[in-house]
């Protein structure tokens, strides 16, 4: 019995009037824990009752601290009849439950009602005491931290990665059980919303147990999600990556993440091809179609049954298993090596290497959820690797067991996995897994990035020193280092034009590169990013059962190939050669396919240069058509022209290819025949394209070609002063300010014509997501300039005829003119290892980035600085930096705090002593916070509300997180029978998203903390049925809460307290 | 395209103050939509119709949504739905107490009852402020009058601190609050020549000076006299009945030929006007002292303002009085009668005389 929740109902505020007599209403609170219940005593006729009650206690098993929420009821008291329920409060305890997190739940909750939404607020403090049980990380997982993040949260540092972590739990829908018929509709609804928080609670649990077997101690990049599968039951799903993590002196995290500084440093990082997959569909029992979208130029390879054969002469195999190593040999410390490819290393690298890969494959699935990684973990990518299946639920033997689901996910697994393989890659980061469900049929996805990783993180061992040695050891930029290509360069899975890296021009590199992480923050970019969205529909007869599972699987491929050519143009028109932050999405309807597929479009400056496109008619006699061509020719090089100017996108030998200047500069031909010479493979498929050599070719054959064009030309731009992108970082901004606006949109179309061609459809879907990218711009033109970041476009199709888009993203404002030219900034860091590193080399950096271009730069700073710049660069922030600049007062201060660790720190070996002393001078910040809500949300008068920021990127700009709180996951929902009268679909919808996001900020508020990173809604289910006045909606959200403080605040004490107040307030934009 | 549903939520409540105005006048969004696009809002950002009327649609859904909680303006810094800036807060509040001086003055000191609620129509058009705006502002007034009506202490300071109003539109209110409460007549054909803010300023005169609330602050604290005390919505009753003794200025023969003289003595070779000042003192000074001899009749309290006029202003006027020659006479005829030796009543006679001047300056238009 190894734990006591003890909780207290202070007050209610703002309860609506229950007593239609009086106008009053006499409330008393249910306090609900398990099977334990405690009352409150009636406060009579108040609407803002004190109860001021004594602690309930409740004496429990850690498990069920775990699985189960507090369950809080505001009531009011009837003398004659059943006393009325006024709504509820689900609070969830997890966040107790681990010492790092946080210590006492506090605050305003809002009093919840499923068919009323939010009928005013109550105050209740919980605490948990933990008994010192040694046993107690036997029974169950409490201490696992968890975190939405998809990156190693700020104040840790990974001490080891150990891998994918997987959970399922089925229960029955309680929509769909009998009792349903008689029980009121908020009974429904409450069944559900609290057996979806049990689940949940024990699927955490679950996970945190598989992750303490596996050594670690917490779970990165977690990500539930629900499928409500009907009749067949609920499904809670899901995964995550098992670390090991360091807490770090708050702050103080190495920061490898985001929001970090490409341009001093080079990156090594890459991307690199076209998504792979099998696509043989199998048709067993249940139809299993995988589908990989052949990139379109190219022929695929065969079915990823089997993989392409691996050269055994190469000595860098990837499936070398000879070496048997455990996870927990000591590394060679000396070998970090984040860069240089296979080729060059030398046989001590390569021995590393098929550790790793053999540490790796001993895992059943070597995949990560993580979109962005610490320096020097990311070898090289392969590219895209995806599988689909489409299941009948009506199937399903034993649907109250998750054996068949297991399975299911098992065999797509097994299927990403071989894909991996193919690409010569041993691992998959930026995994993810994803459902479409319509009435029996079920699509399950999952797609990631094939990689090859850096042994160092799987293993116990020391990352500075390997951080440190690197730098010493490999004088070539290892940031340039993820393009290279994984594969083997005669055996490539699939051809691709391969030509020697522009940036280090050593290794290979493909012309392409499609990833689903994030861009690696050293990465070498030339120009900005942007947001490039395929979308397509198709038409689908209705179909019952098998008949249609088997439409659909052979829908997919064609899907799958046609965004993905859409990909292919939209980037070659916008001039760019990479893909970052793909996601594919497919959505299943009774008589339409939805595919969406969003990305991050860039420059890297690793990869060639992508050529034109070029338009070639069918029939060239026809002079008339010749015309049209023509002018559709022109207009295409136009738009690539206006696009480059856009994206400022201008590398020198871009210009050179680009104007098709027949003798390519000698250099780069030379370079470019060697690459003919080396692999003879290719000499064919180069000879065929030649003259024209990247260029691209579309052939206008028929009228749907012509669609296909005008619908690529017709992509709104942008207005100025916006940019948009789908991953955490903008490529090519780095001076945010500290303005940030998260925002959830929700759209629904109704088609009304129905006898609807593919075209159509397609017109309307492109439309309806462009629409809605313009009234965001016009939205938020008042925070110009400004960046939407992670955009988010989630597609259903809820009923027939109904098309639903929901987006959740971040506007965030830069500072337009500051660029990385000025002279006079430092760099700030974002935490303070950094800075002290930083203080050796501000003259250097000042120097290279204001006296030469960018391009130069990069690689100056590269040679001379190797990892220890990159990192240290990582967290340069020159936006905020000059932001903060504007008081002479702050900067002064800076001054004094540079001044006095300099004299700390003498050198950089003295790492570790700086880490023991920030640690000290970071802890005070969080009584502080602490204390600080607390007294505000005591407060019953006055405006005690806490602001707190949302964001679903894993930081906000201008702040250094110092805390994580815990996991937010919270599932509501709503229902009304008075839709007329809420203002419709829209105002009832509305109203509903602004509770979500009150709740959200109210539980934050309530740990104490004042923002949420990496905010997400998983799920938006809605449901109407307009004759009879009725609307139902399900929303899914999560999050990690977290304190967050401004960055300037490096003074410990005295300016904290002020400036973290300030930080609060100046939130909201 | 023709959304089904179309939403768009904020964790910060975006909020354009453009649009909010539209709102608050009672444009219908398609209405709204269209001076939006004459606005050129549409150019600045590339948009489209249907841009601006989802946005429209979205915002006048979040002032719907708001417009409860606005009803008590403390209640919105509270709140826990929609996270708004204080600074947007206090525009949002301030801008729905806002009213247009048009309506209020056809308002002002009528009852605010469902009657005058019906007759919110013909207001409407007459002023050609929308039905919808001509509610919010006639809601707004009962709003404030039913808080403030019961409560303690100065009236200026409840309605900001419960509305949370800038001192300026807390001060207007109170008038209208004042002016309600007294019911004092407006509506008259002689009074069309007054502005609201003519009004406000003799209402904040009044307020200051002829209430309870205005002597109120010397006496230390407020369970004294119970209820009365430190209202200041009613005038002073009992300084309304002192004022009957002022009486004797034109009773007593002796001392209204002395304060004449007193008075036509200090303007000699002042102003042009002399001699009709001289002329009508009598007449004039009459006036004013049997205004304040009747004020504890309510029926000649609400008559108060047409009796300043018919009494004082327009015999000045068809005089050809001037204001200065107006701020001359009456500061004359105000400290002349303390020189009057057989006349008691100082106090009353300043504290009633000082809103008076500063009333007939106020409604003295040249």
């Amino acid at each position: 019995m190894p734990g006591k929740l003890k909780a207290k109902i202070v007050a209610g505020r703002h309860l609506p009037v229950m007593d239609r007599a009086s106008d009053l209403t006499d409330a008393f609170v249910e306090v609900k824990f398990g099977n334990t219940t405690f009352k409150t005593d009636v406060c009579p006729k108040s609407l803002n009752p004190q109860w001021n009650s004594e602690w309930f206690k409740f004496e429990v098993d850690d498990e069920d601290l775990q699985d189960e929420p507090l369950q809080v009821t505001v009531l009011d008291h009837d003398t004659y009849s059943a006393n009325d329920a006024i709504g509820k409060v689900y609070i969830d305890i997890d966040p107790l439950l681990c010492n790092e997190a946080a210590s006492v739940i506090s605050g305003w909750f809002p009093i919840y009602d499923t068919i009323h939404g939010i009928r005013g607020e109550i105050n209740v403090l919980v605490k948990v005491e933990l008994f010192n049980d040694l046993n107690r990380f036997r029974q169950s997982s409490c201490g696992v931290k968890f975190f939405c993040t998809t990156s190693i949260p700020r104040c840790y540092r990974a001490a080891m990665v150990h891998g994918f972590v997987e959970e399922l739990v089925v229960n029955e829908d309680p929509e769909y059980q009998w009792i349903d018929r008689i029980r009121t509709p908020r009974a429904s609804n409450e069944a559900r919303q609290r057996l979806i928080s049990l689940m949940s609670g024990e699927l955490q649990r679950k996970i945190g147990l598989k992750v303490l077997e596996m050594g670690g101690n917490a779970v990165v990049g977690y990500l539930q999600c629900f499928d409500l599968e009907g009749e067949s039951g609920l499904v809670v799903r899901a995964i995550g990556t098992a670390c090991t993590l360091d807490k770090l002196s708050s702050g103080s995290a190495p920061n490898t993440a985001t929001h970090t500084h490409p341009n001093t440093a080079p990156a090594s990082n890459a991307c690199n091809s076209p998504s792979k997959d099998g696509k043989e569909p199998v048709f067993g029992e249940d139809l299993l179609s995988s589908s990989g979208p052949p990139t379109p130029f190219r022929a695929l390879p065969t079915s990823s049954s089997s993989p392409p054969p691996l050269s055994p002469s190469k000595p860098c195999s990837r499936q070398s298993s000879s070496s048997d190593t455990d996870l927990s040999l000591t590394p060679k410390t000396g070998m970090g090596s984040g860069g240089s490819a296979g080729k060059e290393a030398g046989p001590l690298k390569t021995l590393l290497r098929q550790q790793t890969q053999t540490a790796l494959e001993q895992r059943e699935f070597p995949f990560f959820t993580l979109t962005s990684f610490p320096p020097g973990f990311l070898v090289h990518v392969g590219g895209v690797v995806s599988a689909r299946s489409v299941k009948l639920l009506d199937r399903i033997h034993n649907p109250d067991e998750p054996e068949t689901r297991d399975a299911w996910w098992e065999e797509i697994r097994q299927e990403i996995k071989s894909h991996a393989k193919a690409l010569g890659c041993h691992a998959v980061v930026g995994y993810s897994e994803s459902t479409s469900i319509c009435e029996e049929v079920c699509i399950l996805s999952a797609s990631g990035t094939a990689a090859i990783l850096n042994p160092r993180y799987m293993r116990e061992g020391c990352l500075d020193i390997g951080i440190v040695d690197h730098r010493f050891e490999d004088p070539s930029p290892p940031s340039c280092g993820f393009c290279h290509i994984p594969y083997d360069e005669l055996n490539m899975p699939f051809p691709t034009q391969l030509t020697y890296c522009y940036h280090c021009r050593r290794q290979k590199v493909p012309d392409v590169l499609f990833t689903t992480i994030d861009l690696p923050p050293e990465a070498a970019v030339t120009g900005k990013g942007c947001l490039i969205q395929a979308r397509l529909c198709r038409l689908k007869k209705k179909a019952q059962g098998e008949v249609n599972a088997t439409a659909i699987s052979n829908l997919l491929p064609f899907m799958e190939y046609e965004l993905h050519t859409q990909l292919m143009n939209k980037l070659k028109l916008r001039s760019m050669n990479a893909l970052f932050g793909l996601r594919i999405q497919i959505s299943i309807g009774e008589n339409m396919l939805l595919g969406l597929a969003s990305a991050t479009g860039v420059y890297l400056t690793a990869l060639p240069a992508p050529g034109g496109i070029q338009i070639a008619g069918k029939t060239p006699g026809d002079l008339s058509n010749e015309h049209h061509i023509l002018t559709i020719q022109k207009r295409i090089n136009d738009t690539i022209a206006k696009n480059k100017e856009i994206y400022q996108i201008n590398p020198p030998e871009l210009t050179e290819e680009v104007v098709g200047s027949p003798i390519p500069e000698p250099r780069q031909r030379s370079r470019l025949f060697r690459s003919h010479s080396e692999s003879s493979d290719e000499v064919s498929e180069l000879d065929l394209s030649h003259g024209k050599k990247d260029a691209f070719v579309l052939e206008i054959d028929d009228t749907d070609a012509v669609e296909d064009i005008h619908s690529l030309l017709t992509d709104a731009t942008i207005p100025t002063g916006f940019n948009s992108c789908n991953t955490e970082i903008m490529p090519g901004i780095y001076n945010w300010t500290s303005a940030v606006q998260m925002f959830t949109s929700v759209r629904v179309f109704r088609l009304s014509n129905a006898n609807l061609t593919n075209q159509g459809l397609n017109k309307i879907f492109t439309d309806l997501c462009e629409n809605l990218l313009k009234s965001f711009y016009f939205k938020l033109r008042s925070m110009i300039p400004c960046c939407l970041c992670h955009l988010n476009f989630t597609v259903a199709v809820p009923e027939e005829e109904l098309i639903q888009v929901a987006v959740t993203a971040v506007a965030m404002t830069y500072d337009k003119d500051q660029t990385q030219e000025k002279p006079a900034e430092k760099p700030i860091t974002k935490g303070c290892i950094e800075t002290e590193e930083q203080l050796q080399f501000p003259m250097e950096l000042c120097a290279d980035s204001s006296s030469t271009n960018t391009q130069l730069s990069s690689k100056i700073s590269g040679v001379q600085e190797t990892t220890n710049v990159s990192s240290r660069a990582a967290s340069v922030d020159y936006g905020s930096f000059a932001d903060r600049c504007s008081t002479w007062l702050e900067l002064l201060r800076l001054k004094a705090h540079t001044i006095r660790r300099g004299s700390v720190k003498t050198s950089r070996r003295t790492q570790s002593l700086a880490h023991s002393v920030s640690s000290l001078e970071r802890s005070s910040p969080v009584p502080d916070g602490r204390s600080r809500s607390l007294r505000s949300t005591r407060g019953f008068g006055g405006s005690s509300v806490t602001v707190v920021k949302m964001t679903p990127l894993s930081f906000l700009p201008g702040t250094r997180i110092i805390k994580y709180l815990g996991i937010i996951n919270m599932f509501f929902i709503r229902e009304t029978t008075s839709l007329r009268e809420e203002g419709g679909v829209s105002g009832f919808l509305h109203s509903f998203i602004a509770e979500v996001f009150a709740m959200v900020r109210a539980h934050v508020a309530a740990l104490g903390g004042n923002a949420v990173v990496s905010y997400s809604m998983k799920e938006c289910v809605f449901m109407e049925n307009p004759n009879k006045n009725q609307a139902q909606c399900l929303i899914n959200v999560s999050g990690d809460a977290v304190i967050c403080v401004r960055e300037t605040d490096q003074e410990p004490v005295p300016s904290n307290i002020g400036q973290t107040c300030t930080s609060e307030t100046d939130g909201a934009t | 395209m023709a959304m089904e549903l179309d939403v768009f939520v904020g964790n910060t409540t975006i909020m354009d103050e453009e649009v909010y105005q539209l709102w608050l006048d009672g444009y219908t969004v398609s209405d709204a939509v269209k001076v939006r696009m004459e606005g050129g809002v549409m150019e600045e950002c590339e948009a489209s119709a249907d841009v601006l009327l989802s946005d429209t649609m979205d915002q006048y859904r979040t002032f719907q949504m708001c417009e409860r909680l606005l009803y008590s303006p403390a209640k919105l810094a509270n709140q826990l739905l929609f996270q708004i800036p204080p600074h947007r807060q206090a525009i949002l509040i301030e801008r729905y107490y806002a009213f247009d001086d048009a309506f209020v003055r056809e308002v002002l000191g009528k009852k605010l009852s469902k009657g005058t609620k019906k007759d919110l129509d013909d207001i409407s058009a007459k002023t050609n402020v929308t039905l919808k705006s001509c509610r919010r502002q006639f809601d707004n007034f009962k709003r404030v009058f039913k808080v403030v009506e019961e409560l303690k202490g100065p009236l200026v300071e409840n309605i900001r601190q419960h509305f949370l109003l800038s001192d300026k539109l807390a001060r207007d209110y109170a008038a209208i609050v004042f002016f309600a409460n007294n019911r004092f007549e407006t509506g008259k054909r002689k009074l069309q020549y007054l502005t609201f803010q003519d009004f406000a300023f003799c209402a904040g005169q009044l307020i200051n000076n002829w209430t309870v609330g205005a002597v109120g602050e010397q006496i230390p604290t407020d369970h004294q006299r119970s209820f009365r005390f430190y209202m200041d919505v009613d005038l002073d009753k009992e300084f309304l009945q002192e004022l009957k003794e002022l009486k004797i200025l034109i009773t007593d023969k002796d001392l209204l030929d002395q304060h004449k003289s007193l008075v036509c003595t200090a303007l000699r070779g002042k102003t042009k006007a002399f001699n009709e000042m001289e002329a009508n003192f009598k007449n004039l000074s009459r006036g004013l002292v049997n205004i304040a001899a009747k004020l504890t009749n309510t029926k000649d309290v609400r008559d108060f303002f047409i009796d300043l006029v018919e009494k004082f202003i327009e015999p000045c006027r068809s005089d050809r009085w001037t204001a200065a020659d107006m701020k001359l006479y009456l500061t004359h005829y105000t400290n002349s009668a303390h020189i009057l030796d057989t006349f008691k009543h100082q106090v009353v006679w300043d504290r009633y005389m000082g809103v008076i001047k500063s009333c007939i300056f106020k409604m003295f238009h040249d």
